[in-house]
């Protein structure tokens, strides 16, 4: 298993609804981490477009970017409509310090083995991302609007890890 | 009013809608939250289909080994449907997202 896989389950372990029972989080920090988990994958796609001679996997990478910015930027855009400041926290931190480890690691491969090794992380960082939006940050999200624009965002994150799931059959 | 008149004049709307030309319709399915709607649509060869894309991302309307509309964020797109039969179609960045058309022959 990767080192982006282990550690951002560690990092999403934080969220698990036992360490937030009496503490869930705010709508502040749900937006920190929501755009967080957006910015990290923008990370990783920036990162498989300088790498990556894999056409379909250069192509994934590009679309990955252009959602997530559209999505972050949907996300600051209503935050200030709510006059809302996201509030750093740590699981946005441990996310963030994951996502760096992970990325380090992957800018050490290259070729086949650095495309499946980034598909592979996607698929399983969509799908840690699923559950965490799922259990704990869409049902502890207090405002509507944000609870809709997360509704969302798990529709997109699913489609995402359909996709790489596709993208990864093809580099069988 | 006797039986026999109201079938006459029946017949005769009948007739004027039989002899109306047969006009292509455009059909409109908005895409809203990664959701197509309606997920599914009925209509004619002849007629087209628009794609009304409210989300910020793009989105396609893609069949397996057919065709593939682009559909850029807060746009629209279209085609006209060519051949009778039900086709399945989903979108390329998004598999969750599915639709269903419908085409009868004209």
């Amino acid at each position: 298993m990767s080192v982006r896989i282990s550690t951002i389950f560690a990092a999403f372990c934080l969220l698990s609804p036992a360490a937030f029972a009496q503490d869930a989080p705010s709508d502040p920090q749900i937006a920190h981490i929501a755009y967080t988990a957006g910015v990290i994958d923008i990370e990783a796609a920036n990162l498989a477009v300088k790498m990556s001679k894999n056409e379909d996997v250069v192509a994934f990478a590009k679309d990955m970017l252009r959602d997530h910015e559209a999505v972050n930027k949907q996300a600051l855009d209503l935050v200030a409509k709510l006059k809302v400041t996201p509030e750093d926290n740590a699981t946005s931190q441990s996310l963030t310090q994951a996502a760096a480890k992970e990325r380090d690691a992957l800018a050490k491969l290259d070729g086949a083995a650095f495309d499946k090794a980034y598909v592979e992380n996607e698929i399983a960082y969509h799908k840690q991302v699923n559950g965490a939006l799922e259990t704990l940050l869409i049902p502890s999200a207090q405002n509507a609007e944000l609870k809709d624009l997360l509704q969302t965002g798990l529709k997109l994150f699913q489609g995402h890890q359909q996709h790489a799931e596709h993208v990864a059959t093809m580099l069988e | 009013m006797p039986m026999i008149m109201r079938t006459a004049m029946l017949g005769g709307v009948a007739m004027m809608l039989a002899s109306l030309p047969a006009q292509a319709a455009t059909m409109k399915v908005v895409i809203d939250k990664l959701v197509f709607t309606p997920a599914e649509i009925s209509l004619a060869v002849g007629d087209t289909i628009e794609w009304v894309n409210r989300d910020v991302m793009e989105h396609t309307a893609t069949v397996e080994g057919g065709f593939d509309v682009r559909i850029p964020a807060k746009k629209s797109a279209s085609i006209v449907v060519k051949e009778a039969g039900t086709l399945d179609y989903y979108c390329r960045y998004h598999p969750n997202m599915r639709g269903r058309i419908v085409a009868r022959a004209k």
